[in-house]
């Protein structure tokens, strides 16, 4: 009885040829429907082809049959963990093609919220990253945070996630002045000192530094040319933000400050975006003590709605109701480009409009493309475990890079 | 016109048109200033050139996007737009070029290397072609995808739809079949964007071998324009005044009886009778 005993891989002379291994599309750490072929040489990656599209609905042509109004709630499903930043491009884009004016009170809404949609999208991305490379406490304390942004954004809305919130002209509905304070006290009391002992375990851990840092450098012309944007840029040591140098709504009005990082690795990205929740809050901060009384939506009947009470009386009123509701507004045409510092980069929308009630062509530019297009450059030559860390750091959610 | 809106502010654009215009010389095409962006046309031939000099002697470092667009009555029907941005200058450029399904663009590739995956998902939406791209795969449609969804003359519901079979044990591909029809609510007014001709109208147009749909609207006189705010007619567009006073105070039957004394106009067809559909009943009635 004998039998042949197998030859160790390590101790041949055989050559090991490259092999190839698919991470996704299902996996924990994909953060959504991610396929992405790797080679590895052993457990060096030498090559990544992401594939992405799982989860293309085809938004931009649906979008194409549906009237400006209609088409908004669409924005929300892009990028879901950071649906107010999606809606917030679009409906600048409409307003700049109306030159349409918004009331005051309506801009403090909108950044006032822009930022709660800020801290709650970090708080997703920074608990998910740290999971990713081993931790587990800090991702469930970040999410009482989240459960709390998003228990604010039903009270303003109605919709946990959804909100639908943001209008052409406008916002909704007013919130409660109730809530203006609950957010208030809710920074003091809830947000920092949770966010801060959360913080405390993860970014001087040792365990941590050692999967992040000098993990995907990236230098500063490898980040303008590839397209970069938000916390990447910014952690490439470049201080640009969209909110500063093209500011939009009533961010001019604002005191904050841009981190940038100095060694543009993983580690700097996170920590971009950790600082980036103490500038939010101190944005929302300002933003309740300037919030001015008044009107929530423009007052051009052509565009944003009449209230129920003056329908009751006016037959104006009426019509316009009637006429916004199902023909919706026309809107001249012309094309622009608006981009807004959404929380993960850049979110822009190209919109074209044939002066009709329905957008011609509406191009969403996700944050995502650029960056996980640059995930073959940036892990080549790192483990296999590397991954997901670059993976979590680049912040990528496939709602929005599908689209 | 005063900037009313709150939209991203750039820096002031005052100046840029004519520098870029006077940089990118004969490749212009077409070039303004509207809506706070300006949008050059660039012929197709001298994209690359261009986009190359406005990246390294105009410092439009960074491009943000590419876009495709549809315009299926131009001989070159596809717009292939780049989005450029300066973070240096703050500035945002929107250039144009077109093509058809048939000639290529040069690529981007070579000037920057994020434009792969745009230009592959202009190709993938589009069909359009990019010369030099050494990886032209379809992007976000399905493996073995055919047809390029984005056109405008592809449905919005496609022309398959999967689900898995329980018989064959995998997924399978059947054409697409919906348990009601696509519904299309055509909500422009009638006056101003309806393609179809209003129930009751189709004596008003005169009689063609073949009517346009788009010929089928007389009433506007022309293409609706929409850029002008509508407003509250005058009187004197309305006929509204004395003499319409006098009229409408005439009794009933002497104002609306028929002069010729024949039988009295009955109310319109029923909105489903389209011309075609039954010409006899809603043409004699």
């Amino acid at each position: 009885m004998s039998f042949a005993l197998e030859q160790s891989p390590t101790t041949g002379d055989e050559v090991i040829t490259n092999y190839t291994i698919n991470f996704g599309p299902q996996h924990p750490a994909a953060h959504g429907v991610l396929r992405m072929v790797m080679e590895l040489d052993g457990e060096i990656i030498e090559r990544i082809d992401p594939h992405v599209g799982l989860l293309h609905r085809g938004t931009e042509k649906l979008i194409e049959h549906k009237t400006y109004l209609q088409a908004l709630p669409y924005f929300d499903r892009l990028d879901y963990c950071s649906p107010l930043g999606m809606e917030h491009s679009y409906v600048l884009a409409i307003e700049k093609l109306l030159n349409l004016e918004v009331p005051l009170r309506a801009q403090y809404l909108r950044v006032l919220f822009a930022e709660l949609t800020r801290i709650c999208n970090h708080m997703l991305n920074m608990g998910s990253h740290v999971m990713d490379v081993g931790a587990m406490t800090p991702n469930l304390w970040l999410f009482e945070i989240r459960e709390d942004c998003l228990n604010f954004f039903e009270r303003a809305s109605g919709a946990r996630m959804h909100s639908a919130w943001f209008r052409p002209g406008g916002v909704h509905q007013d919130v409660p002045e109730k809530l203006l304070v609950d957010i208030g006290e809710w920074i003091d009391t809830r947000l920092f000192p949770l966010f801060e002992d959360a913080m405390s375990l993860v970014v001087d851990n040792r365990i941590f530094k050692q999967r992040n840092v000098d993990i995907a450098l990236v230098s500063k012309e490898d980040a303008l040319a590839w397209g970069f944007s938000g916390p990447m840029i910014r952690a490439a040591g470049i201080p640009w933000d969209l909110r500063k140098s093209q500011p939009y709504d009533v961010y001019d009005r604002m005191e904050f400050d841009i981190p940038v990082g100095t060694n543009s690795d993983c580690y700097d990205r996170f920590m971009v975006r950790v600082e980036e929740v103490r500038q939010s809050a101190r944005i929302m901060k300002q933003c309740l003590a300037q919030m001015p009384q008044g009107p929530i939506m423009t007052t051009d009947r052509k565009v944003g709605p009449p209230k129920r009470a003056e329908m009751k009386q006016s037959m104006e009123s009426l019509i316009h109701h009637f006429k916004l509701y199902t023909e919706g507004f026309h809107v001249p045409a012309g094309e622009v480009y608006v981009a807004t510092e959404s929380p993960k980069g850049e979110f822009g929308v190209y919109l074209v409009s044939d002066g009709s009630n329905k957008p011609y062509r509406c191009k969403i530019r996700p944050t995502a493309f650029s960056h996980l297009q640059a995930m073959d450059f940036m892990s080549k030559g790192h483990m296999l475990p590397d991954a997901t860390a670059i993976l979590g750091a680049i912040d990528v959610v496939f709602g929005e890079c599908d689209r | 016109m005063a900037v009313l809106h709150s939209a991203p502010r750039y820096a002031s654009f005052e100046g840029v048109l004519d520098e870029v215009v006077s940089a990118l010389g004969d490749k212009v095409v077409a070039a303004r200033e509207e809506h706070g962006e300006i949008v050059i046309n660039v012929a197709r031939e001298g994209i690359a050139d261009a986009l190359r000099t406005l990246r390294d002697e105009h410092q439009f470092q960074q491009l943000m996007d590419i876009a495709g667009a549809d315009y299926p009555t131009r001989a070159d029907r596809f717009d292939v737009v780049y989005c450029l941005l300066s973070v240096t200058r703050n500035l945002r450029l929107i250039i144009k070029t077109t093509t058809d399904e048939a000639t290529p663009v040069p690529t981007v590739t070579t000037l920057w290397p994020n434009a792969g995956w745009y230009e592959r998902e202009v190709y993938d939406m589009y069909g359009v072609l990019f010369a030099g791209n050494t990886d032209l795969r379809r992007i976000l449609t399905d493996y073995g995808f055919e047809g390029h969804p984005f056109r405008k003359d592809f449905p919005l519901t496609g022309y398959v739809e999967l689900r898995y079979s329980e018989e064959d044990k995998r997924v399978v591909y059947e054409p697409v079949e919906l348990a009601q029809d696509l519904r299309q609510f055509d909500f422009m007014s009638p006056w101003e964007g309806a393609d179809y001709v209003l129930p009751g109208d189709e004596k008003a147009v005169p009689p063609s071998p073949a009517p346009a749909p788009v010929a089928a609207a007389p009433v506007t006189g022309g293409a609706p324009k929409v850029d002008t705010p509508k407003t509250t007619d005058t009187p004197a567009q309305t006929g509204a005044g004395e003499k319409a006073n006098a009229e409408a105070a005439k009794p009933v039957a002497e104002a609306a009886a028929p002069k010729d004394g024949g039988k009295a106009p009955e109310a319109p067809a029923p909105t489903e009778s389209r011309p075609g559909a039954d010409k006899a009943d809603g043409g004699k009635a």
